[in-house]
């Protein structure tokens, strides 16, 4: 629709993106140590993992939001960290990210915001931009939603307006981060249907982060868990259901006791309730 | 001590050099800008003029008035009350006009310019576009860093004119001086050159005003904290350095 380029007919588990040996600090937190992973062209890979541990943080290093300590991201066999301003425009515009918390344009419509990437990138005419907008809208459910403002809508809908807005350029890889955060279990279900179908029919290679274990196991073709800075343990989602590790279980499973903290770095309980932490 | 103000010298020299190097960024994209997204900027001067057009006409008539009154009182002593005309219009054309209406903008226009991108910018905004291959700095930066630079100058004509009419109530109808003396007097005395020097004052303040505006909000941290930050030092920031540039471009005209 938007783009008339031919789509790239996937291969079977083709390595698309590749993020190797990667290192990434935070302040004084080291955030990733030596991170390896691989994200198959065609498919719908998740990445899980225990709120704070950095999901957003590797979304943001695949897109060259930041840049790596050390290590590499490929995508399509490119190292991003080796291309220029306009090469990396160029290259992001084969993506479409869904912010964790929408970041839509406030000073425009929904349907403005849906069209932003057509009026920035393309030079449909208005009628077409109004049909290929309508549509994509309609698929999320919020065709009639086209003359809101982002300030009147609710948190749910405000995702799923980002998320129409992340697809309106039929772009190769979709990027999403908690799509399935605050949405009722019909808007939920829609919204599972939607991912698959972007990937089924289209072939569009897909990341989502989520916790959401059952509609992760529902979606996704391959998942990796991270934690402590690494991958915990990847396969799909069967195979990460059967596996024994203790870490891979206490997060399949929503343990609260086990290898995977579920606290952030803090001093003793004990200690600092006692004040004995104080100097 | 010593090596506190060493620190806070060097983060001033600091500060600065990565401000000017923000305002070639602007300049380098200005020229597309204002030839392909022509309608972006003029939304933007419609934007802050309208958020600053009554205080404005407001300001600039009282203004006005209480210099007629002071002019005139003062002038009295001498019996030359028929210069009250040329002494406002003087004041208020060369130093009054530009300088009162820069710092009105930035606390205005300015203020709303700085927290509306530091905001966009907290909500991952500019992110999002940055992630859609637009890129921040031409389609939200650069048109209201020109918007600011456009309106500034209108409304600068704007007040000196309120100026002028409000010291003229005052004078020609309250105080009885004679209409004719009051605009033959200005119309005599004020040489084009006067016109010009309030001209090229309010295109430097306009540019110093939107700059330092777009500037904070790019640069703001992106937090609740971070943005009311930056709008505060938007109007203290474009405060000092119009005053200080008002002063060194009136010494320079001398
Ligand atoms: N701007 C920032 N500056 C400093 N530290 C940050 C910043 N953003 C995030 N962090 C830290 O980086 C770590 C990873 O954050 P990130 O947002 O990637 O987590 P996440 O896995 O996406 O969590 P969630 O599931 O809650 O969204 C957190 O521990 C956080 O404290
Ligand atoms: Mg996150």
């Amino acid at each position: 629709m938007a783009s008339t380029k031919r789509r790239w007919r996937p291969k079977l588990s083709e390595k698309f993106i590749e993020v190797r040996n990667l290192d990434f600090c935070r302040g004084s937190r080291h955030i990733f140590k030596n991170l390896n992973l691989t994200i198959a062209r065609g498919k719908i890979t998740a990445i899980m993992g225990t709120s704070g541990t950095g999901k957003t943080t590797l979304l943001q290093l695949i897109t060259r939001q930041l840049v790596p300590d050390r290590g590499q991201v490929f995508i399509d066999g490119v190292d991003i960290g080796k291309l220029n301003l306009r090469e990396l425009y160029k290259l992001r515009r084969r993506f479409g990210v869904l912010f964790q918390n929408g970041a839509l344009l406030t000073d425009m419509s929904v349907f403005e915001n849906v069209a932003f990437p057509l009026r920035e990138h393309t030079r449909l005419t208005n009628r077409l931009i109004r049909h290929v907008v309508l549509t994509k809208l309609h698929a999320v459910g919020l065709r009639g939603a086209a003359d809101m403002m982002p300030g009147q809508l609710s948190g749910g809908m405000e995702r799923r307006v980002a998320l129409a807005r992340a697809m309106v350029m039929d772009p190769d890889i979709l990027i999403y981060d908690e799509p399935f955060v605050g949405l009722d279990p019909i808007s939920m279900g829609v919204i599972v249907r939607l991912v698959k179908r972007m990937n089924k029919a289209l072939g569009i290679t897909s990341i989502l982060v989520s916790h959401d274990v059952k509609e992760i196991m529902e979606v996704a073709d391959c998942s990796y868990l991270i934690s402590n800075g690494k991958v915990a343990a990847s396969g799909s989602p069967e195979d990460m259901r059967q596996q024994l590790s203790e870490t891979v279980r206490q997060f399949m499973h929503g343990m609260a006791d086990g290898p995977v903290p579920f606290h952030f770095d803090a001093p003793d309980y004990e200690e600092q309730l006692l004040g004995r932490d104080e100097k | 001590m010593l090596r506190e103000i060493y620190q806070a010298l060097l983060e001033f020299v600091r500060t600065f050099g990565a401000l000017q190097l923000f305002f070639l960024r602007l300049l380098r994209h200005s020229p597309f800008v204002f030839v392909k997204r022509f309608r972006l900027v003029v939304f933007q001067v419609y934007n802050t003029g309208v958020l600053s057009i009554v205080l404005i006409v407001v300001c600039g008539g009282f203004i006005g008035a209480v210099l007629g009154l002071q002019v005139y009182s003062n002038l009295k002593r001498f019996n030359a009350e028929d210069t009250v005309g040329l002494f406002t219009a003087f004041a208020l054309a060369k130093e009054i006009g530009p300088v009162l209406t820069a710092l009105l903008f930035a606390g205005r226009a300015g203020t709303a310019l700085a927290s509306e991108i530091g905001l966009m910018k907290a909500t991952d905004q500019l992110s999002a576009m940055e992630m859609m291959a637009v890129n921040p700095i031409p389609r939200v930066v650069v048109p209201r860093f020109l918007g600011g630079i456009i309106a500034v100058p209108i409304l600068t004509a704007i007040f000196t004119t309120m100026g002028i009419l409000g010291a003229h109530l005052v004078a020609v109808e309250l105080l009885g001086v004679d209409v004719g003396a009051f605009w033959q007097q200005m119309q005599q005395t004020l040489e084009p050159s006067d016109i010009y020097e309030g001209i090229f004052k309010s295109v430097v303040f306009g540019i110093v005003a939107s700059l330092l505006a777009v500037w904070e909000g790019y640069n703001a941290l992106p937090t609740a904290a971070g943005v009311s930050r930056a709008t505060t030092r938007t109007v203290v920031v474009t405060a000092i350095s119009v005053l200080i540039l008002d002063f060194m471009i009136t010494a320079s005209l001398l």
